[in-house]
């Protein structure tokens, strides 16, 4: 099996009833990992995902956070 | 033995945090709007609280009245929402009454500034040991969006539809020159930054003032043509300040007009409570 087949992904874990849809972290992440789906933050691409943290650290809401 | 390899110490971001434990589940979410900075600051005053390693029960967190204020209501400490402007009243009663007591004001900068602006430099001028957390986002959010002591010359309110004339106070600078011993700036956007920073703010003894520049998308954004939340924290928070440790190094006019971020004042003076308390034990020996 290659690397790259075995890498490990993060886990992004989003709180439905909490996201108000503000777009802060999708705006801030640096590779582009999230979307907005209707009103709600959504995972596009996990694999670009650095796990920088930067999306639950700007989350206003406690509505995002990401596990290794 | 040989030296240690001279790598950084790399500083271990503390997240995932676990923000369950001071919180209230039942109050949540919260009510404020879309993208407002309120959520932003008391997540890093929870991490801020956390690593201070402070016994929950030991933490009294006091607000007054606006959007900020209603943050006592939703975490696990004990918690005191009071009236307009008075916050650092009741604050330094709890403070006065319990000096083990870690007193946390959480305020406006209208609930500061405005009709809580006497009460703010009296703190500051007694040096009683409060953590006073302003939330400045440069207008009463609550009220629908008035101008307060901070919205800058120029900008939008309902009661500015012309723009504002008023010259904005800067909370750091009349902290500083009321007497406040530790007076510090942050954003939400730099939330790493402000977190060691009210870390700071709480293990200092004495009145600590953290100016906390956050964003109000609702009222102040829409008015004053910012597209989102987003636009507002790149704008205001990132361009529009300047950590106080580079402003030395950077040519004058990247400095110009910014706010500074970062611990402004930090000095040693006696404590209120501990001098009312050396004076009674004094008086009461008789001498
Ligand atoms: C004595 C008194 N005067 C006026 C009000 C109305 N009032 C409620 S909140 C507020 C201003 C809130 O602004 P700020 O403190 O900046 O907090 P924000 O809502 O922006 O977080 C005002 C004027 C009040 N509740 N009590
Ligand atoms: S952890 Fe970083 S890279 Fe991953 S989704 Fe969040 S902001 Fe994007
Ligand atoms: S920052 Fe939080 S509330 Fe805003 S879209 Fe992302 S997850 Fe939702
Ligand atoms: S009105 Fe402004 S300050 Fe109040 S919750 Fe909404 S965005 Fe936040």
């Amino acid at each position: 099996m290659s690397e790259a087949a075995v890498k490990k992904l993060p886990r992004i874990v989003i709180n439905e009833k909490f996201c108000k849809g503000c777009s802060i972290c999708i705006d801030f992440c640096p590779t582009d990992v999230l979307e907005l789906k209707g009103n709600c933050v959504a995972v596009k691409n996990l694999e670009a995902c650095t796990r920088c943290q930067l999306c639950d650290l700007r989350c206003p809401d406690f509505a995002i956070q990401v596990f290794d | 033995m040989s030296a240690p390899a001279v790598t950084e110490k790399k500083e271990k971001i503390s997240v995932p945090f676990d923000y369950n434990k001071y919180l209230r589940p039942n109050k949540l979410p919260h009510i404020w709007c879309p993208g407002c900075g309120h959520g932003i600051v008391l997540k890093a005053m929870l991490r801020a609280i956390h690593n201070a390693g402070l016994d929950q029960d030991k933490v009294c967190v006091v607000s007054g009245i606006g959007c900020s204020s209603r943050t006592p209501g939703y975490v696990d400490f004990n918690t005191l929402h009071t009236l307009h402007g008075r916050a650092l009243s009741f604050a330094t009663g709890i403070k006065f009454a319990k000096p083990d007591m870690k007193v946390i004001v959480v305020t406006g900068d209208g609930d500061a500034l405005a009709i809580g602006g006497n009460h703010f430099i009296h703190t500051c001028r007694r040096n009683i040991d409060l953590t006073v957390l302003v939330f400045t986002n440069a207008t009463y959010g609550m009220t629908g969006g008035q101008y307060s002591p901070t919205t800058p010359i120029g900008s939008q309110a309902t009661t500015s539809r012309y723009g504002s004339i008023e010259p904005p106070f800067d909370a750091c600078e009349m902290a500083k020159a009321a007497g406040a011993t530790f007076v510090a700036r942050g954003t939400a956007y730099h939330t790493l930054e402000l977190e060691k920073t009210i870390l700071e703010a709480i293990n200092h003894k004495g009145t600590s003032v953290v100016d906390i520049i956050d964003a109000c998308p609702t009222y102040f954004g829409r008015m004053n043509k910012y597209k989102s939340a987003t636009h507002m924290m790149e704008v205001i928070e990132k361009d529009g300040t300047v950590n106080v440790k580079q402003a030395d190094k950077l040519p004058p006019e990247k400095v110009q007009g910014k706010a500074l971020r970062g611990v402004l004042h930090k000095v040693e003076r006696p404590e209120y409570c501990e001098q009312y308390e050396s004076l009674i034990m004094e008086k009461a020996k008789g001498k």
